[in-house]
């Protein structure tokens, strides 16, 4: 392989990459219609099987809806018209200690709290237009508002 | 016109003020039981934890609470609830004493469950989690947890299931499901979970 083909391997490689290899959030396991990704300002398409990280921000269409498997099994969905920001995610699979910030900006969340919300309740944090929600469990649906 | 004026500006007054508004409601666990939550303006805080519960914040930072009807919220967050995924499962097996290889006869059932349930979850994520008794030294317990874990993806392997989906870890004997005292044999704690998501 000459330098240039090589380098341009490596840069492919590289873009595919967050910046600042943010931590690997979780998975997405269900997608339908619009939904996308926006990453270090980048908007990326977001097909079942595509990775999560912190700092991702997850947008829906007017017929987007998609489904997140979170690392520590928190289950997130989000509706049609939906923005949310996966602020902060961190996760120790071992000690199940970690952390979840989440902000819904606009459109609908619902949330099935996992192992973090069970180990470290005061971890976990929701955000709606509004108001911040800490959570003890369990199931539960955020609605941004008109 | 001065009750206009006054109108005009108490809107404006609250317009300036105003705080965004959402609603939270609390939905059943798979159990029919409802967790807790704890919400929270800049003016006040408001906890939940009844099924169907919910809290709208207002304008002015307060918290309007009501009891939703269930088959209205099913129809209000019908998209949203549909695009949940599947509920992570977990599988246990459990080994022979001191094999790494000697799965107590109860596998086929159980991998035949897992190869069934792998159709509701796409992009599956399987970690295989090996664990041992409190026999022998913490060395030999982590490599023996790490070999069962190996085993078990090799017989998942062998039953279809995509290498790459599979991660395999060994925790030794450093967490029994039944706490023994240093050199027990337990059953219970020569075992192997298949954690489905």
């Amino acid at each position: 392989m000459n330098i240039r083909k090589y380098a341009t391997v490596c840069a492919v490689l590289l873009a595919q990459l967050p910046v600042g290899a943010a931590e690997e959030a979780g998975m997405v396991k269900i997608s339908k219609g619009a939904v996308m990704v926006e990453r270090d300002s980048r908007q990326l398409p977001a097909p079942v099987g595509t990775r999560i990280f912190s700092n991702d921000r997850v947008k829906t269409g007017s017929d987007g809806s998609i489904g997140i498997t979170l690392r520590d099994n928190t289950l997130l969905s989000a509706g049609p018209n939906s923005t949310v920001d996966l602020t902060r995610f961190s996760f120790d699979s071992t000690t199940h200690a970690g952390a979840i910030d989440a902000t819904v900006r606009r459109g609908t969340l619902s949330v099935i709290s996992g192992k973090i919300a069970k180990a470290s309740p005061e971890a976990v944090r929701f955000s709606a237009p509004g108001m911040t929600l800490g959570v003890r469990g369990t199931s539960f649906v955020i609605d941004a508002g008109p | 016109m001065l009750l206009f004026a006054a109108g005009l500006a108490g809107i404006l007054f609250l317009g300036l003020n105003a705080q965004p508004t959402s609603t939270v409601v609390l939905l059943p666990d798979a159990d029919g039981r409802a967790g807790a939550l704890e919400l929270r303006t800049e003016a006040t805080s408001q906890s939940l934890d009844t099924a169907y519960a919910s809290a709208t914040s207002t304008a002015l930072g307060s918290f309007v609470t009501r009891t939703e009807d269930p088959d209205t919220v099913r129809q209000r967050y019908m998209q949203t609830l549909a695009a949940r995924p599947s509920m992570p499962v977990s599988f246990l097996l459990q080994f022979e004493f001191g094999s790494a290889q000697d799965i107590t006869p109860a596998f086929q059932p159980v991998l035949r469950q897992l190869l069934a349930s792998l159709a509701d979850y796409p992009a599956p994520e399987i970690t295989v989690i090996g664990h041992t008794d409190r026999v022998g030294s913490l060395q030999d317990n982590d490599r023996l947890s790490l070999q069962r874990a190996q085993t078990v993806r090799d017989l998942l392997v062998q039953a279809g299931v995509d290498p790459s989906m599979v991660t395999i870890a060994g925790r030794g004997e450093r967490e029994p499901a039944m706490p023994t005292g240093d050199e027990v044999a337990r059953a219970e704690n020569r075992r192997v979970e298949i954690n489905l998501r």
